[in-house]
């Protein structure tokens, strides 16, 4: 039994995320007493890996081939299938970015498993880890086990492990290429590239009222309107409201959006999913209005009205009216 | 150009969830029910797709006979034809739920499988992906355009922090669409009319010869999340409450 992380790099760059997963494996080894190993693929990783090999593991795998220069879900797929081959490890820990989310499924499938996509937490109980994940959009959490023969697999959302608590050690380095041909890469990707310069930059706002899919209608964005007026406040919106049309996309906050860390973020009719917490955390006072009272943005928040939006809204800007 | 859509039914966005007795699902009774979102713009997608390229929209779910209502309103906003293979209780196994659909849309051989990027129940996200693998094809998710050439397929997919990439590739393929790729359109009632006359075609899951394999991951029990918030909740009247809020984010947090 052991515990293998696959780290994320673009070009040379880690993602974030993967010493959060490193963290992770770490822990659930321990726990397990086990070994852990970690892995990076790509066209030339072997700076990354004399990286890992300072860190406390069994082994470091860089996983190099000229076709894994650029992420293709086939390259992928092709080459862990070979390093699992050597390293047969038990589970396979993943960070849950947008590259896992694209090839994951397709590993797992290619050897009749799911994966446990996700994940937020974990525990030990009986020798086995169970993993939490969290269902309808932060609201319901189950508790997933595995069963059978390994290898088993699951990516960790960002942020449910701390990238600071990678343990210092020494690992040995293995350089592993994996036999691959250009023909089995059936998609090809073009070289990555950004949208014209936003023309709202929330990051500078001092203040942001955001609406969610609580206003229930494009019209009723005026009513949202009439109090970041009042307030002095950018509007913004999470995703749902976008994808609608209801305001443009370049008023997105989260994951697939901005990132803003305010003086003060009110949340109006917004549930408060993962990719949208992600994106305003930061905030330094923050206030929910929802009418679910188990809706994950009052974890966030610190000031909340559980409350049919329509009712309270005006009561509010009357009652900052009046303040000012 | 022939396309299948998968799209799943859930319960609607608003659904107060109750724990079922049995610890490992929601309390379904009294539960509406509504089409993903995810998957509504899978479907939006193919529609656009069709006007531009002509062709056929298949509408396919997997679900309860309740999931009937999801499929007739695809019919309603242009679908051409609905496959229902009919399920009781999908379950957690994304990989299940993904060979059933497999074993129908090899059958049919679509030049392009659309899904939605994830469901808003279970959230695996992994549907669209897994079919890839399954019928041998290959894919991109979180797809923000899709432009048909001559055998093939150029896709604009979303990257984090901003970024995007085109991705090239040959048909048949399966795309994962990104929510908000085009407006929603909402069925007309000539649409609604129409879809009375369109076949809704009904498959038993067991007549699909599908092998229920385990995918090695089950659910032990599903609970709402201790809630550790610090949050000051303000009640009373609306009136009270809002002028509270507004004490404290003057007095308290010096935030206004």
């Amino acid at each position: 039994m052991s515990v293998l992380a696959i780290l994320e790099q673009r070009a040379g760059e880690w993602n974030r995320m993967s010493f959060e997963t490193l963290a992770a494996a770490q822990q659930l080894a321990g726990e397990l007493g086990v070994p852990a190993g970690a892995a990076v693929l790509g066209g030339a990783v072997q700076a990354l890996a004399a990286e890992l090999a300072g860190k406390r593991l069994e082994r470091v795998y860089a996983v190099e081939h000229e076709l894994l220069a650029d992420y293709t879900p086939d390259g992928y797929v092709l080459a862990l299938r070979q390093l699992l081959d050597r390293v047969k490890p038990t589970l396979v820990l993943f960070p849950h970015t947008y590259q896992v989310r694209d090839f994951l499924p397709k590993l797992a499938a290619s050897l009749s498993r799911a994966a446990v996509c996700d994940a937020v937490a974990h525990r030990v109980e009986g020798g086995q880890p169970v993993l939490v994940r969290q269902l309808f959009q932060g609201r319901l959490n189950a508790d997933v086990r595995f069963s059978g023969d390994g290898p088993h697999f699951a990516s960790l959302q960002a942020g449910a492990y701390r990238a600071d608590r990678v343990v210092e050690g020494s690992a040995r380095v293995e350089i592993f290429t994996p036999r691959m041909e250009a023909k089995a890469i059936r998609t090809r990707p073009g070289k990555p590239f950004r949208e014209a310069q936003r023309a709202v930059d929330l990051g500078a706002a001092e203040s942001i009222v955001a609406v969610g899919r609580g206003i229930g209608d494009a019209r009723n964005i005026e009513l949202i309107r009439r109090l970041a007026d009042i307030l002095g406040a950018e509007l913004a919106a999470s995703r749902p409201v976008c994808d609608a049309g209801w305001l443009p996309m370049e008023r997105q906050v989260g994951s697939s959006g901005q990132t803003v860390a305010p003086k003060m973020y009110m949340a109006v009719g917004i549930s408060g999913a993962i990719q949208h917490l992600v994106g305003m955390k930061g905030a330094r006072t923050i206030v929910a209005i929802n009418k679910d009272p188990n809706a994950p943005i009052f974890e966030a928040a610190g000031y909340g009205i559980v409350g049919d939006l329509f009712q309270v809204l005006p009561e509010l800007i009357e009652a900052i009216r009046k303040s000012q | 150009m022939k396309i299948v859509v998968a799209i799943k039914q859930v319960p609607a966005h608003d659904s107060q969830l109750r724990i079922a007795s049995s610890g490992k699902w929601i309390e379904q009774a009294d539960l509406a029910y509504e089409i993903n979102e995810p998957d509504a713009y899978a479907l939006e997608e193919g529609l656009r797709l069709k006007e531009k390229h002509g062709g056929e929209v298949i509408a396919l779910c997997a679900g309860p006979p309740r999931a009937a209502q999801t499929l007739r309103e695809a019919l309603a906003k242009g679908a051409d034809r609905a496959i229902h293979i009919e399920v009781e209780g999908l379950g957690f196994d994304p990989l299940a739920t993904a060979r059933l659909l497999a074993a129908v849309i090899s059958a049919e051989m679509p030049d392009l499988t659309l899904a939605g990027l994830q469901s808003d129940d279970l959230g695996h996200g992994q549907t669209g992906v897994i079919l890839a693998e399954l019928l041998g094809l290959p894919h991109a998710t979180i797809v923000m355009e899709v432009e048909v050439g001559d055998g093939s397929l150029r896709v604009k997919r979303e990257m984090e922090n901003g970024w995007f990439q085109h991705v090239e590739m040959p048909l048949p393929a399966v795309i994962a669409v990104q929510s908000g790729i085009g407006k929603l359109r909402y069925a007309t009632l000539m649409g609604i009319k129409k879809a009375r006359a369109k076949e809704v075609r009904r498959i038993a899951a067991a007549d699909l010869g599908v092998v229920a394999a385990a995918s090695g991951a089950v659910v032990d029990r599903v609970y709402f999340p201790e809630r550790t918030g610090r949050a000051q909740l303000f009640g009373g009247s609306p009136r009270e409450a809002a002028a509270m809020l507004v004490e404290k984010l003057r007095f308290e947090a010096r935030a206004i």
